[in-house]
C-alpha cells in the first residue's frame, strides 16, 4: 500500500501526524542523552593528550554537526518552499532555525570552554571558528528576518533566499581545517573512518543520535505552534479539541 | 518550463554563482584565511616583516630551554624541513610539549629569532587512552630501532626526532 506523501505537507493533516510522533523522539532522545553522558563520563578513559579534559567533546562534537546538518535542512525546507509554494516547508524551516541556532551557540561556547584550557585560549579567529560564527549570525539573520516582515508568505520568501545562500558557508566550516592552517584540529570523524578510542566512540554516537533525535522532537513541537498560529483563523483549528476546550 | 522548474533553476544558479564567487574570493584571500605560516614560508619571504604575525609548526624535541627566571622560555618551531627559533616570556599551555603542535603570535627580530606574545598548544584529532598511546609508541620506537638497525641510519625512524 502506497502511502500519500502529499496528504501529509498540507498542515492541516500534518498538524496531529506530528502531535502524534513527537513522543517517538522525545522519549529515546532523553533515553540516550542519559545513556550517552554515562559512557561519555563513566565508561570512556581518559584521553593520553588531554586527560579529563577532552570529555566536552561529547557535546561539542554532535552540537557543531547538527548546527551544520540542520543548516542544510533548514536550506533545503527554504528552498521546498520556495519551488513549490508549499506553506509546510516554510514553516518547518522556521521551525528548524532556533534549534541550528541553539546548537551553533552550544558549539562555540563550549568550544571557547575547551580552547581555554587545552589552546591557551577561549577564542581565535581561525577558519573553523569564524565560519561556525557567521553560521550563527546566519541563523539569527534568518530568524530575525522572518520576524521582520508582517506578511508570513512574503517572509517566507525573503529569509528562504537568505538560507539558501548562506548554505554557501556549510562545506566552507566542514572543510576549514583542511583548506587552511587553523588552530582547530583536523576531523575526528572522517569519511574514510574514526581516529577514536572505541568506548569514545560510542558516547560521541549516542550523544549524536540523541542531538538527533532531540532536534526533531522540538521541531515538530514548534512547527505545531508555528501551524496554530499562522492558521488560527481557519475553520480547521477553531474545530480542533485543544481549542475548542 | 512550469514555474515551478523555473524557480528550481533560478536557485541552482543562484547557489552556483555565489559558490563560485565566495571560493574566488577564499582563494584570493589564502594568505590572510590561514591562521599561520609555516617556518618554510618565513625562510621563503612570504610572512609579513616589520609587523606580529603568526607561526606554527612543532616544537622540536629537545629544544625548550628556560631561562634562570623561571618564566622566558627560548625553544624552536619546525616543519620538519625549516625550524625558527622563539623566544617566549609567560604562561604556557599545559599542552605545550616537545614534539606537539604549537602557534606562536609574535614579531620577528633581527637574527631571524621569533619574539613572541602568545603561545598557542595545537593538539591534533586522534583520542586514545594512555595505554594505548603508550603501546602505539612502544611499536613506533621498535620500528625505528629496527629501521635503523638494518639500515644503519639513526635518522631515518619517526620525523621529529632528529
Amino acid at each position: 500500500m502506497a502511502i500519500n506523501w502529499f496528504k501529509y505537507s498540507a498542515p492541516t493533516t500534518f498538524y496531529g501526524l506530528a502531535g502524534k510522533l513527537i513522543p517517538w523522539f522525545a522519549i529515546p532522545a532523553a533515553i540516550l542523552f542519559a545513556v550517552g553522558l554515562y559512557i561519555g563520563f563513566a565508561v570512556a578513559p581518559m584521553d593520553a593528550q588531554q586527560g579529563e579534559f577532552y570529555r566536552i567533546i561529547f557535546i561539542h562534537v554532535p552540537a557543531s554537526m547538527l548546527s551544520m546538518f540542520l543548516y542544510m535542512v533548514m536550506a533545503g525546507y527554504a528552498a521546498l518552499g520556495l519551488i513549490f509554494n508549499t506553506r509546510l516547508s516554510s514553516m518547518m524551516a522556521s521551525a528548524v532555525a532556533p534549534t541550528g541556532a541553539l546548537f551553533a551557540f552550544i558549539s562555540l561556547w563550549t568550544g571557547a570552554l575547551w580552547g581555554k584550557p587545552m589552546w591557551g585560549a577561549w577564542w581565535v579567529w581561525d577558519a573553523r571558528m569564524t565560519s561556525e560564527l557567521i553560521l550563527l549570525f546566519l541563523y539569527l539573520g534568518f530568524i530575525a528576518l522572518h520576524a521582520s516582515i508582517d506578511d508570513p508568505r512574503r517572509a517566507d520568501r525573503a529569509s528562504a533566499l537568505l538560507a539558501i545562500v548562506g548554505s554557501v558557508n556549510v562545506p566552507i566550516i566542514y572543510f576549514s581545517v583542511k583548506w587552511w592552517n587553523t588552530l582547530h584540529q583536523g576531523s575526528t570523524i572522517k569519511f574514510s573512518g574514526t581516529s577514536m578510542h572505541i568506548a569514545m566512540q560510542q558516547a560521541m554516537f549516542t550523544m549524536l543520535a540523541a542531538c538527533w533525535l532531540y532536534a526533531i522532537a522540538v521541531t515538530l513541537a514548534r512547527v505545531r505552534s508555528i501551524i496554530l498560529e499562522r492558521e488560527r483563523h481557519t475553520k480547521w483549528i477553531a474545530e480542533l479539541a485543544e481549542v475548542r476546550s | 518550463m512550469k514555474p515551478r522548474q523555473k524557480r528550481f533553476l533560478y536557485i541552482v544558479i543562484a547557489i552556483a554563482a555565489v559558490g563560485i564567487a565566495v571560493g574566488l574570493v577564499l582563494n584570493a584571500l589564502k594568505d590572510n584565511v590561514s591562521l599561520y605560516f609555516t617556518p618554510t614560508q618565513v625562510y621563503n619571504k612570504e610572512a609579513p616583516e616589520g609587523r606580529s604575525f603568526r607561526i606554527g609548526g612543532l616544537v622540536e624535541e629537545g629544544s625548550i630551554k628556560r631561562e634562570a627566571d623561571g618564566l622566558t622560555v627560548n625553544f624552536v618551531i619546525t616543519d620538519l624541513h625549516k625550524t625558527l627559533p622563539v623566544v617566549y616570556k609567560g604562561i604556557l599551555p599545559d599542552l605545550f610539549k616537545e614534539g606537539k603542535g604549537v602557534v606562536v603570535q609574535g614579531k620577528m627580530e633581527a637574527g631571524g629569532l621569533m619574539r613572541a606574545d602568545e603561545v598557542l598548544a595545537k593538539h591534533d584529532e586522534n583520542y586514545m587512552p594512555p595505554e594505548a598511546a603508550d603501546a602505539l609508541k612502544k611499536a613506533e620506537t621498535a620500528a625505528a630501532a629496527a629501521n635503523s638497525s638494518s639500515a644503519a641510519s639513526p635518522s631515518s625512524g619517526t620525523p621529529g626526532a632528529q
